[in-house]
């Protein structure tokens, strides 16, 4: 292998893969550490690449990495930087930022299943990069498999010959050889000025307990070595490199690392907000005058209370919180107060997979049990004075009189078998969309490109998708700018008291469906008071919904006799017992699995992993 | 594990306040020749091996009543103010039999001049020899399970008697000279209409006695009936329904003479239960027999409930050996919570006034929402509406008095 620091670019190959989940990326990872020997088959597990549990659980990759193999092709030894990537659209700008360090992609793709929607807009990202693609499909053993079908899908969306198309099982190891000499082949070398001001771009950032922030770097100019001092080119933020190495695949220092060379950077720094993806590090004593294009901060797009189910695990749940952000430089929260479910936080997300991630780390990792609220975008409403309020909780939603509101809006794109194309347009109709257009990938299948309000898949649409085409639909979205909308607030009223976790800011359309299905529901949850307890849903002080809870006419009238006495105490322990865990809103008595029921459905969470 | 020894959970203080209560027995038969639908209590049918050991009832019972004599300190040396014997279905013995066992426990302790003395009985066991057996026997009370006196509803209950055996069965008994009788009720069984309701309220006045208890019926886990909800094939008691039979039963039942002293019982003045009135004031009982319930001083225990196991307990307890297995199945202590919480539950169900302590708002609150009348100063009572919200009066009081709503010695 070519020593780093030392290596030609000529003898550089940097690429990563793109593929949809389960379609076999990982497996691909692992075959080719093995069959360049960077992993030797004793420390070799299923997925070597994927760091957290939560990634290996559910075969996604969240970080991404970069490995460096060695790989003999016609008497010459060349180094591949792998450089793998986030799959999911939460990530779209890491996945962007993935692919701006390399020069090609393997677009990997399952012969049973063809193109999927996320897989096709990384493709689409890579096009934009100017990489260059290399068609592979997996899974040619599957008796299952369609390759020739599937190629001819490839080629015709990539706009080459089907025979360019790779065939290779990552399960067994065939043409895994002949995909990475095709890497060498087709992939451009990277190219750089050796004697240029350093600039070396962030692909990834994670923090390690041990070792405090890891950067990881692409190389574009100049050369980064040990006991440099950089500069990141964002902040002007300087710090010392304590250590300089590559994956291989375990961190191993090295002296330096040259143009287009791919390897960790440590500075000792604590919090991965102070080492951004996208930023460039440069040089202190000689730094670049430009920084490379590309920097962003993200933004969060999705909202949602999270509450500790236990009112006590609030100092903790900050701490986690805290803790998580040093990895997480996308997330951001601010505590929050609730009338219902107390003391918590408003965490802003990439997206809802970033939701559903942060939330399970939070459980797993620190041991919470969370209530999360519904999730919500943000909301811009400009008031009749000219102001603008910006609303990222449905409670900050202005009561005056407003001019306009307007809503985050996507632009969704639907892979799809041509005989869904009814059932997929009467649902992205029903989501307030419009078709933007629509492309057959091949006879039978059909690519669909519309323009949605964010908060229309924010809650089931993914679900209603998979159901409605049996499962065979794909979804990819981008984020498209705002939308005005006609939107209103609606409250839920507990017997007259508005409880502020169910309230949702919906269209007005919308909104008398919205106020029927949570009265309904909650009128099965809360258990009878002794009361008649009023439900209603409510647009500013009009009623749209009502619902009734029947006050309780009797609790036990068993017989109390000797032998009774002790179960029937037990009985009142247990009811006391749960009444501590009561939330009170006014006088009513809620139980907090009627506000985790109320707020959100399991199945739909597991369903949109997927 | 040691063995279960409820005694050495004793404290020196519980003791001490043993020989203030009525002492007062219970001795359960557990045989029935068919098990009702609804029951969970023990009780074995003769097509089980458990229910074919009638005759070794009556050993056991004697064995256990030896071990209460040398259990029972030398201050709880009787009399005794009350018996109760209950099923199962007692009467499937011979009243001869019944009569050994309480004449066992009036050798021992003693009874009161008008010690009371209860046997339950199902109407089609009645007879006249079963009758002047009871009386010989030393039976005062006697507690028939009539339940209903329509036949659908007795059909979907599970029991095997006819309306009309009722009406015998309270004859037979009135003319062996038993004067003290009672009948139970059920509510809300699937398809019990309120007026056949009303028909089985009247039916139960119309027989004159001097005692009724009326339950709403439960659907216990393990039971037929539980199975026949659980398949969907039996509709569950509805609460609504459950409430307003509690309603018209005890507006009928006041009318004619029979008022409230306990949620579920309605007495002439006098006919009140003495027995069942004890557990209500956490007096001292012994349970004797299967499956059986005791109460000594904060100490509660339960006897095995398979009769092999509690007669195998027994023997070994006779041996007079500490480390043998004992006929008892488990056992509690109760902390000052707890009890304060029992007292509490079984306070509140009672017409006679208890005292709301501690704070006057309280008293104020549940009054306003029409839940107790207020009786002097301090003291309330439940309304018919509150009576239907017990649990939640209790909870109430139990909030507001920060769980120390009384002392046991507040109570007598």
């Amino acid at each position: 292998m070519g020593v780093p620091g030392r290596t030609p670019p000529s003898l550089l190959r940097n690429f990563s893969i793109i593929a949809h989940i389960d379609h076999g990326k990982s497996t691909l990872a692992d075959r080719m550490l093995g069959l360049t020997g960077a992993v030797d088959e004793r420390t070799m597990r299923d997925q070597y690449l994927d760091r957290m549990d939560i990634e290996r659980e559910r075969g996604i990759t969240i970080k991404s990495q970069a490995v460096r193999l060695s790989w003999a092709c016609q008497g010459t030894t060349y180094t591949l930087n792998l450089i793998d990537t986030p799959g999911h659209v939460d990530f779209t700008y890491e996945v962007s930022r993935s692919l701006a360090a390399c020069e090609g992609a393997v677009l990997l793709v399952d012969a049973a299943q063809g193109i999927e929607a996320q897989t096709l807009a990384n493709l689409y990202l890579a096009v934009q990069n100017d990489l260059v693609i290399v068609p592979v499909l997996n899974k040619i053993d599957l008796p299952a498999a369609q390759p020739e079908r599937y190629a001819a899908e490839l080629a015709h969306i990539i706009g080459c010959d089907a025979e360019e198309v790779l065939r290779v099982s990552a399960k067994t190891g065939a043409g895994v050889g002949d995909l990475l000499n095709a890497v060498v082949a087709r992939v451009p070398p990277p190219a750089g000025d050796p004697d240029a001001p350093t600039r070396a771009m962030i692909f990834d950032s994670v923090y390690d307990t041990y070792r405090g922030v890891v950067t990881y770097v692409r190389v574009v100019d100049g050369r980064l070595a040990a006991r440099d001092r950089i500069r990141m080119m964002s902040t002007g933020a300087q710090h010392e490199l304590l250590d300089i190495g590559v994956i291989a695949p375990e961190p191993t220092s090295c002296s330096a690392l040259g143009v287009g060379e791919v390897g960790y950077l440590m500075t000792g720094v604590k919090d991965v907000r102070q080492s951004r993806v996208g930023d460039t590090v440069t040089i202190a004593g000689q730094p670049a005058q430009v920084s490379l294009a590309g920097f962003q901060d993200p933004k969060p797009m999705v909202f949602a209370g999270l509450y500790p189910m236990d009112g006590s695990d609030y100092p903790l749940l900050r701490e986690a919180l805290d803790r998580l952000q040093l990895n997480d430089a996308a997330l951001v929260y601010e505590p929050e107060t609730s009338a219902a479910l107390g003391f918590g936080f408003r965490c802003g997300f990439l997206g809802l997979l970033h939701l559903e991630i942060v939330q399970e780390r939070l459980e797993r990792e620190f041991g919470l049990t969370l209530i999360s609220t519904a999730p919500n975008v943000v909301y811009r409403v400009v008031m009749l004075d000219g102001t603008e309020v910006v609303v990222t909780n449905p409670s900050e939603f202005p009561v005056g009189k407003y001019t306009t509101v307007s809503e985050p809006a996507v632009r969704v794109t639907v892979l799809a078998p041509s005989e869904y194309i009814g059932a997929v347009m009467e649902l992205c109709q029903a989501r307030r969309g419009s078709l933007l257009g629509m492309d057959y990938l091949s006879a039978e299948r059909v690519e669909m490109r519309y323009r949605l309000p964010l908060a229309e898949i924010v809650y089931d649409f993914f679900d209603a998708l998979k159901s409605r085409t049996r499962g065979y639909a794909s979804l990819d979205y981008e984020f498209d700018g705002v939308i005005e909308a006609d939107l209103v607030k609606v409250d839920i009223l507990l017997n007259g008291e508005p409880v502020d976790a169910f309230s949702a800011i919906v269209h007005r359309d919308r909104a008398y469906g919205y106020g029927v299905d949570m009265t309904s529901r909650l009128r099965t949850l809360i258990p009878r008071q002794q009361f008649e307890v009023p439900i209603q849903a409510a647009i500013g002080s009009r009623v749209i919904a009502r619902e009734t809870i029947r006050a309780m006419r009797k609790d036990v009238l068993a017989k109390c006799y000797g032998g009774d006495i002790t179960r029937k105490r037990k009985l009142l322990e247990r009811q006391r017992e749960g009444k501590r865990r009561m939330k009170m809103v006014g006088r009513v008595e809620v139980p907090q699995e009627a506000f985790v029921a109320a707020l959100g459905g399991g199945e739909e969470v597991v369903a949109r992993r997927s | 594990m040691a063995p279960p020894d409820p005694w050495l959970d004793l404290t020196a203080a519980a003791w001490g306040e043993i020989p203030g209560r009525p002492l007062r027995f219970y001795l359960h038969v557990p045989y029935c020749t068919h098990r009702c639908d609804y029951c969970d209590f023990t009780t074995y049918t003769p097509d089980d091996p458990r229910g074919r050991g009638q005759a070794q009832w009556l050993p056991g019972v004697r064995t256990e009543l030896a071990l209460a004599a040398r259990v029972l300190p030398a201050a709880l040396a009787g009399p005794v103010h009350s018996i109760f014997i209950g099923g199962g279905t007692p009467t499937l013995l011979a009243p001869e039999t019944l009569g050994v066992a309480i004449a066992d426990i009036a050798d021992r302790w003693g009874l009161m001049a008008d010690c009371e003395i209860t046997v339950e009985a199902n109407p089609e066991t009645i007879t006249p020899s079963l009758a002047a057996g009871l009386l010989a026997a030393g039976v005062t009370r006697v507690s028939v399970g009539m339940q209903s006196a329509v036949p659908a509803v007795l059909g979907a209950l599970g029991r095997r008697h006819r309306p009309s055996t009722m009406v015998t069965a309270i004859e037979c008994l009135r003319r062996a000279g038993l004067q003290r009788l009672s009948v139970d009720l059920i509510y809300g069984a699937d398809g019990e209409s309120l007026a056949q309701w009303q028909v089985s309220v009247q039916a139960a006045l119309d027989l004159g006695v001097g005692h009724i208890s009326a339950y709403g019926l439960i659907v216990e886990p393990g039971t037929a009936l539980a199975a026949r909800v659980a398949r969907g094939v039996t509709r569950p008691p509805d609460d609504e329904d459950l409430a307003i039979k509690y309603e018209l039963a005890d507006a009928a039942f006041e009318a004619a003479g029979l008022r409230w002293y306990e949620i579920a019982n309605w007495a002439r003045p006098g006919e009140q239960c003495a027995h069942n009135s004890g557990y209500w004031r956490a007096d001292t009982w012994w349970g004797v027999g299967p499956g059986a319930h005791s109460h000594l001083g904060g100490v509660r225990w339960w006897n095995r409930t398979n009769p092999h196991a509690w007669q195998v307990g027994l023997a070994d307890v006779r041996g007079d050996r500490r480390e043998a297995r004992w006929p008892v199945a488990g056992w509690e202590l109760l902390s000052a919570e707890q009890r304060a919480l029992e007292q509490a539950m079984c306070t509140v169900r009672l017409r006679r006034p208890w005292p709301v302590l501690g704070n006057g708002r309280l008293r104020a609150a549940l009054v306003a929402e029409g839940l107790v009348v207020p009786v002097g100063v301090h003291h309330a009572s439940l309304t018919r509406r509150g009576r239907l919200l017990a649990d939640h009066v209790v909870h109430r009081t139990l909030d507001a008095a920060g769980e120390c709503w009384m002392t046991p010695a507040s109570a007598s």
